[in-house]
C-alpha cells in the first residue's frame, strides 16, 4: 500500500480504502456520482479472489450486501440518492437483523431524479431510517478525500463491532474532487464474528437470522437493543470539528462538503474580528446532541449551513431546544452553484449583525 | 410385517396417509390431538407392510419412523 | 430383526414446528428438501434462504442456517451468501409471488448469472399467507379473492409459465416441475430436487425446481380434492416434467 500522498479522486479513494479494509464482497449498480467505485472494484475485486457483482438493481444489491453481511464478511455496496431510495427496504432488513455491512452514499441533487450537481438533499434519508421501523442508520459524513478514505474504515469498523449497517455520506462533489490523500493502513483491529454469523449449523446448533418476530415482547426487547447500540455508538464512536467555538459568539454549523467553504468563512470571520466558530458533526447520526447543547449554552446564535432547505437544521434545533433560547438562522439551498467562501462570509457577517450587535453593541466586534 | 410410529399429536388430519396406504392400515382417531384434530390411528398393524407410503405423504412429519 | 425404512430427516429439527394448513403440500416440499439435504451429506454447510409468505418461519423446522430475505430478494440475498462462501451450498425456498412476481428480476438475474444455488418454487397458484389473493400463476377462470368472478385475462393477464421461462435462461442448469399428489410424485419430485442441488454442488449453474402444490385452505377443497386439481386443470396448464438437465449431460 502507497503510503505517500497521492493526488485521487473521492470514489477511487473509498473504492480503495474498501480494498485496504478488507471489504470481501461488493455489490452494486450504476449511477452518478458514484460509478467509479464499482468501476475500480469490478477489476480489483476479482483480482484479489474477492466477490463483485453488478447486481441488476440497487434493489437487489442490498438484498446480495444483506446475504454478504449475514456470513460475517465485510461487505459494502455504493449508490446515490433516488436509487438509495430504491434499497430503503433492505436497509430496514439489515438493521431489523442487525447484519453488519457498509452503504456508501454519494448525493446528488433531487427530489426525483434531479441531477448530478452537489447536494445535501439525502441527509434525513440517510439519517433518519428511510425504510419501515424503529431504526436509523450510523451515518459519517466526510468533507474531504482523506476523510472518504478515514470514514470508510470507520464504518467498516463501527458496523463490524456494533452488527449495524454504517453509511459513509459523501455527496457529488467530494465523489469527483481530486485532491492529495494517503491511503494508510485499516487502523482498527479485526472483530470475531463467529459468534453470530452463518456458516453452516457444523458442531453447533443452526442459527437464525431474520427481522420477524412472533411474540411481542421480544420484538420490543430487539428493537431496543438495537437503539441502546445508536447510544453506545455516539458515547465511543462519535467523531467531530470544532473550530474556534472557544469565545465564540456565532457558531456555524455544518456538515460534509460545504463546511470545508463554511471553515474557510469562519476563518475570514475571525480574521475580520467576528467572534466567530465552526461546530461540523462527523457522526451525523447518532446526532451529538449534547454537544451542541453544550455550545449552545455558551453563544449567542446558530447559523446553520447546508445544500438543502434545512435537515440538519432540524437536528440543530432539536438539541438546543432545552438547553438555551438562542437564535438558529438557516442558510441553504438545495442546488444549484456552489456557495463560496465570500457569499457564506456574507451571511455570517448579517447574522452576526443582526444577533450580536444587536445584542452588545458594535463594541463586541 | 411393519410399524409405524406415529405422533399423533403432530397430525393435522388431512388423511394423505389413510389414502396412500396400499393395506388400509390407518383409520380416524375418536377422540382429538393437542392440536385439536382428530388424527389418524393404526388400526390394523399386523397387516402393515413397512412401505412408508405413508410416512412420505404425510406432510407434517407426523410418521417419524416407519420399519419393516 | 425389524428394519427402519423411514425416518425424519436430520435436515429436520427435532423440535420441529411444521407451521403450514393441514394437508398443505409444503410440509411435503420441506421435507423432500430435508431429505435430500441429508442424502447429498451437506447439512452442515448448507445456508437456506427463507422468504415471505408462508415459507417465512423456515427456521421452525430446517436443522441448518437460515437467513431471511424480504419478499421477492431470496435470490438476490442467495447471491450474497454464495459469492462470499462459494464453499456453502444455497438454497432458496419460495412461493410463487415470491419467485415470480415481485422478485421475478432478482429470480431471472441470478440465474442469468448462473449463480450456484439451488432455488425450490412452490406454485399454489395464489398468495396463500394474505388469504388466497390471486398471483402471478393464478389459472383462467380460478376464483381468489382478488378475481371474485374468476381469473379474467382482459382484467388480471394470464398465468406465468416459470420453468417455460427460465429454461430459456443461459445460466440455469436444470429446471423441472414436478407435483406431489401421489407416492409415486413425491418420490419423482425427490429425484428432481436431487439434481437441482447437484446442478450446484458441480458447479454447473442454477438448479431450479417448481412444485404445483396444493393450497386447501385457499382453494376451500379437501387435501384429496386439491391433489386432484393439481392432476387436473394445473397440470394441464403448468405441465411438470424436466425442462432442461445439464447435470445428467454432464455425467
Amino acid at each position: 500500500m502507497n503510503k505517500e500522498k497521492q493526488l485521487m479522486k473521492g470514489n477511487y479513494a473509498i473504492a480503495q480504502a474498501a480494498v485496504e479494509a478488507g471489504c470481501q464482497s461488493y455489490f452494486g449498480y450504476p449511477i452518478t456520482p458514484q460509478s467509479e467505485i464499482g468501476e475500480y472494484l469490478s477489476t480489483k475485486m476479482p483480482e484479489l479472489g474477492r466477490a463483485f457483482v453488478a447486481a441488476e438493481s440497487e434493489v437487489a444489491a442490498i438484498n446480495m450486501l444483506l446475504g454478504a453481511g449475514s456470513t460475517g464478511v465485510k461487505a459494502m455496496t455504493s449508490s446515490s440518492s433516488c436509487a438509495v431510495a430504491l434499497m430503503q427496504e433492505g436497509l430496514s432488513f439489515i438493521a431489523g437483523d442487525e447484519i453488519p455491512c457498509v452503504l456508501v452514499s454519494v448525493m446528488r441533487a433531487g427530489p426525483g431524479l434531479g441531477y448530478i450537481y452537489s447536494s445535501q438533499g439525502d441527509y434525513n434519508q440517510a439519517t433518519k431510517g428511510g425504510g419501515n421501523g424503529d431504526y436509523k442508520l450510523v451515518t459519517y459524513a466526510p468533507a474531504s478525500v482523506q476523510e472518504c478514505i478515514d470514514l470508510t474504515y470507520k464504518c467498516f469498523y463501527v458496523s463490524q463491532k456494533y452488527r449495524t449497517p454504517c453509511c459513509l455520506l459523501a455527496d457529488g462533489m467530494l465523489g469527483q474532487m481530486m485532491e492529495p490523500a494517503v491511503i494508510g493502513h485499516y487502523p482498527y483491529e479485526e472483530i470475531d464474528q463467529s459468534s453470530w454469523a452463518l456458516d453452516g449449523a457444523k458442531n453447533r446448533p443452526p442459527r437464525a437470522i431474520a427481522s420477524i418476530e412472533r411474540d411481542q415482547e421480544t420484538l420490543r426487547k430487539r428493537v431496543e437493543k438495537i437503539f441502546e447500540k445508536y447510544n453506545k455508538i455516539l458515547e465511543n464512536e462519535n467523531i467531530f470539528e470544532k473550530y474556534e467555538t472557544e469565545g465564540a459568539k456565532l457558531v456555524i454549523t455544518a456538515f460534509g462538503s460545504i463546511a470545508r467553504i463554511a471553515k474557510a468563512a469562519v476563518k475570514l470571520a475571525r480574521k475580520n474580528g467576528l467572534k466567530v466558530g465552526l461546530f461540523r458533526p462527523i457522526l451525523l447520526n447518532p446526532f451529538p446532541e449534547k454537544i451542541v447543547s453544550e455550545i449552545a449554552q455558551k453563544v449567542d446564535g446558530f447559523l446553520d449551513i447546508e445544500l438543502n432547505c434545512g435537515q440538519m437544521l432540524q437536528d440543530i434545533k432539536a438539541s438546543i431546544a432545552e438547553a438555551a433560547t438562542i437564535p438558529v438562522k438557516f442558510y441553504g439551498r438545495p442546488a444549484g452553484v456552489m456557495m463560496t467562501v465570500e457569499e457564506i462570509y456574507k451571511q455570517i457577517e448579517n447574522v452576526y449583525k443582526e444577533i450580536v450587535e444587536k445584542k452588545y453593541g458594535t463594541a463586541c466586534i | 410385517m411393519g410399524r409405524i410410529v406415529l405422533n399423533r399429536d403432530r397430525c393435522k388430519a388431512c388423511y394423505l396417509c389413510m389414502d396412500a396406504c396400499p393395506k388400509k392400515v390407518l383409520e380416524e382417531d375418536s377422540t382429538v390431538n393437542a392440536l385439536g384434530y382428530y388424527p389418524v390411528k393404526v388400526n390394523e398393524e399386523k397387516e402393515c407392510i413397512g412401505c412408508a407410503m405413508c410416512a412420505r405423504v404425510c406432510p407434517d412429519i407426523a410418521i417419524e419412523k416407519v420399519y419393516k | 430383526m425389524e428394519q427402519l425404512v423411514y425416518k425424519k430427516p436430520d435436515a429436520i429439527k427435532d423440535d420441529f414446528k411444521i407451521t403450514f394448513c393441514p394437508g398443505c403440500d409444503h410440509g411435503s416440499a420441506v421435507k423432500l428438501v430435508a431429505e435430500v439435504i441429508d442424502e447429498l451429506g451437506v447439512r452442515e454447510k448448507t445456508i437456506g434462504i427463507a422468504s415471505v409468505g408462508c415459507s417465512v418461519f423456515s427456521y421452525d423446522f430446517f436443522n441448518m442456517d437460515i437467513v431471511e430475505a424480504a419478499h421477492g430478494r431470496s435470490l438476490a440475498v442467495a447471491t450474497g451468501v454464495k459469492r462470499s462462501k462459494p464453499d456453502k451450498v444455497v438454497f432458496t425456498y419460495q412461493g410463487d409471488g415470491d419467485l415470480a412476481s415481485i422478485g421475478l428480476a432478482e429470480t431471472i438475474h441470478a440465474m442469468t448469472r448462473g449463480e450456484k444455488v439451488t432455488a425450490i418454487c412452490i406454485n399454489n397458484t395464489t398468495y396463500g399467507m394474505t388469504g388466497g389473493q390471486a398471483g402471478p400463476t393464478t389459472l383462467i377462470g380460478q376464483v381468489t379473492t382478488t378475481t371474485t368472478k374468476g381469473r379474467n385475462p382482459d382484467i388480471s393477464g394470464y398465468p406465468l409459465k416459470i420453468c417455460e421461462i427460465l429454461k430459456e435462461v443461459d445460466g440455469t442448469a436444470y429446471v423441472a416441475r414436478v407435483t406431489l399428489d401421489s407416492p409415486a410424485a413425491i418420490m419423482n419430485a425427490k429425484k428432481c430436487i436431487k439434481k437441482a442441488f447437484e446442478a450446484q454442488l458441480k458447479g454447473l449453474g442454477t438448479g431450479f425446481i417448481e412444485i404445483l402444490a396444493t393450497c386447501p385452505t385457499n382453494w376451500k377443497m379437501t387435501p384429496q380434492e386439491s391433489h386432484a386439481r393439481v392432476r387436473g386443470e394445473m397440470s394441464e396448464v403448468f405441465k411438470p416434467g424436466v425442462y432442461k438437465d445439464k447435470v445428467s449431460e454432464a455425467i
